[in-house]
């Protein structure tokens, strides 16, 4: 395998619901995605942008297909093996931040790092050091509630790359956020998320995100239409 | 990971703290039942505690040491002619009216001892001489006659002082502790001969032969021997008589259904308060810990964190709500004498209790955690 792919999806479906009320969210989507890479995944409401995502983030199992990632076969993967590979290797950053409001920021961002059995003081002195690069050094002791939703996103940033996993994915990661706030977090992501041995996914259905892509994977119901290196200053959408 | 547990849970104030209390409250009022339940039934059987006798004969019909019915003053020597009998003498026990120097009548539980051996004598004297019991018209009163025969307004009672029984002068040579008697009435000790003088005269006046066992036999082999060859009487081993008379007040009387449901229902309270209490508390955080599922906490992780958060708030409530029974006991028993026993057995039953209820709330909240998905943090 090309040490280079970060992720490889082929012909996945899936559906929820049961009888008359099935609905089919995925339909055989492909995508693949580099390490050293921002990709975007972008399409209209309902098209299955969140599934896909959560298939390739190992929270989803797909009903058919096969998903590799980082070089492993989710699809032949035990549930628990998963869990691992989430916990090891996966940062997350949500649409609605979801951090825990009754820990303080240093404790939020260490979670991940507690997860993967650090001890307290290791995690949260690896925690402090992320706050700092994403500019909330001074921080660490506030709580969630006394943040704007642009420095709660931060921190969540913060707390997705604290266990320095290979791939990060992103849902949403400024729709909860004004425009010049969800600037800022894209350029903190791609600033600091996007290294050569690391791939960066961001569902999103904002445009003005596209300028931080390298790689813009366009879906349109259930499937992937186009999976293409974005070029500078230039929106080359199918659908654009 | 357990640190953040913790946090988060105390960190929501409202649920901590009504879990907290529904365990305190739950830990109290099932300590505190249970405590004057065992000190009532304690009660009961303190003729047994106080006369300390290894072997108990009495009439055939008696169920319970309280319902003691009369024998004739012959059987002492039926007794006696048993083998495996080492020794036996009479006991009197009998509710009798005690009249103050005031002209007030109080009620008195008099016990006649056999005067040779004084055989069911207290076990602790306060203040006089035990020995002068055998001179005319001298009882020993209790610490509890001290307070119930003492006249407001004078002086309390002391070794010397009179009152009358049955228009016979009462003379106090000693002061005695005891165990006190489920009816309330004082205990007053005095010798056989002195208490048939006392009592009104009836055909029939020995309550009870105490006996001791002979070498080699345990007290229920005498008791089976006397039981074997005496008609009318039976013999119960100390052990025997004090449970079957607790067990007699679990079925003639209404105090284990009241108390029972006093205590179940501190169960329940504890059950719905905190089971209810966690469960909303995992409700209202189904994202956070969706959340740390999708980062890869496993379901093992999950619920350990919850056991540690609901055992800890157990292990509180049950140290706050035990220490505030401790301390009811400890101030009812200052003014007065409570049916209040803690024995050890019912501080580890009731924090087996308490953790039950933490154990169960936990389940619940487990199952719960385990049915998320991690895919919903995605979900708007
Ligand atoms: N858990 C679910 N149960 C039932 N239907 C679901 C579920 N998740 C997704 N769907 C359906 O699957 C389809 C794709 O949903 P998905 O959330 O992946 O779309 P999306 O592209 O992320 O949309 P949006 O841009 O609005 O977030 C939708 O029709 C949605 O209603
Ligand atoms: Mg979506």
């Amino acid at each position: 395998m090309n040490p280079a792919v970060a992720l490889q999806v082929h012909q996945i479906t899936k559906g929820f619901g049961k009888g008359t009320a099935r609905t089919l969210a995925l339909k055989g989507a492909d995508l693949t995605g580099q390490l050293g890479e921002l990709q975007l995944i972008v399409g209209p409401s309902g098209c299955g942008k969140t599934t896909l995502l959560s298939i390739i983030a190992g929270t989803l199992v797909p009903d058919s297909g096969s998903v590799t990632v980082l070089g492993h076969d989710l699809t032949q993967m035990r549930q628990g093996r998963i869990t691992d590979f989430r916990r090891r290797h996966i940062g997350f950053i949500f649409q609605q931040f979801n951090l825990i409001p009754t820990l303080n920021l240093i404790e939020n961002a260490s979670v991940p790092l507690l997860l993967n059995g650090l001890s307290r003081a290791k995690a949260e002195r690896a925690a402090q050091a992320m706050l700092d690069i994403v500019g909330l050094a001074q921080r660490g002791k506030s709580y969630p509630r006394e943040l704007s939703g642009g420095q709660q996103q931060r921190v969540a940033i913060a707390r997705a790359m604290v266990h320095n996993p290979s791939l990060i994915i992103c849902d949403e990661p400024t729709s909860a956020l004004d425009r010049d706030t969800g600037h800022q977090v894209m350029e903190l992501l791609q600033a600091v998320a996007r290294k050569p041995d690391r791939a960066v996914v961001v569902v999103t259905h904002d445009p003005r995100v596209y300028a931080f892509a390298d790689r813009i994977a366009e879906m349109e119901d259930g499937r992937v239409l186009s999976n293409q290196p974005a070029v500078p200053g230039q929106l080359n959408l199918v659908n654009g | 990971m357990f640190h953040l547990a913790l946090k988060m849970l105390v960190g929501d104030r409202a649920k901590f703290t009504m879990l907290l209390g529904g365990l305190f409250f739950a830990a109290l009022l099932m300590t505190q039942q249970c405590a004057i339940f065992i000190g009532l039934l304690s009660w009961t059987t303190s003729h047994l505690s106080n006369i300390r006798a290894k072997v108990w004969v009495v009439e055939a019909k008696v169920e319970q040491v309280n319902e003691l019915k009369p024998l004739r003053d012959t059987d002492v020597s039926r007794v006696r002619s048993i083998p495996g009998v080492a020794w036996a003498v009479p006991l009197y026990v009998g509710i009798l009216q005690a009249r103050l120097n005031d002209g007030n009548f109080k009620p008195i539980l008099c016990v006649g001892l056999d005067s040779a051996s004084l055989v069911g004598r207290p076990a602790t004297i306060l203040s006089g001489r035990l020995e002068d019991i055998r001179l005319p018209n001298s009882v020993i009163i209790d610490d509890l006659a001290l307070q119930r025969l003492k006249i407001p307004g004078t002086p309390p009672l002391k070794v010397g002082d009179t009152f009358e029984i049955n228009d016979r002068e009462a003379r106090i040579v000693a002061i005695c502790k005891s165990d006190r008697a489920f009816y309330g009435y004082p205990y007053v000790f005095t010798t056989y001969d002195q208490a048939l003088q006392f009592a009104p005269l009836q055909r029939k006046m020995l309550s009870a032969v105490l006996v001791e066992p002979s070498q080699g036999h345990t007290p229920q082999e005498t008791a089976d021997l006397i039981n074997a060859s005496l008609t009318g009487l039976h013999a119960w081993p100390e052990d025997k008589f004090l449970w079957d008379t607790i067990f007699w007040y679990f079925k003639n009387t209404g105090i284990p259904i009241s108390f029972g449901t006093t205590i179940l229902l501190g169960l329940i309270v504890g059950v719905a308060i905190s089971g209810q209490t966690f469960y909303s508390f995992v409700l209202e955080n189904l994202r956070n810990l969706g959340a740390l599922k999708a980062m890869g906490a496993s379901d093992l992780k999950l619920a350990s964190m919850l056991l540690c958060q609901v055992m800890t708030v157990g292990f509180l409530g049950y140290g706050l709500g035990m220490g505030a029974a401790a301390a009811f006991g400890a101030v009812a028993a200052q003014r007065g004498n409570p049916p209040f026993l803690l024995p050890w057995q019912l501080v580890v039953g009731v924090l087996a209790l308490i953790l039950l209820i933490c154990l169960a709330s936990a389940t619940l909240a487990i199952i719960k955690v385990r049915r998320i998905e991690p895919a919903i943090v995605f979900r708007g």
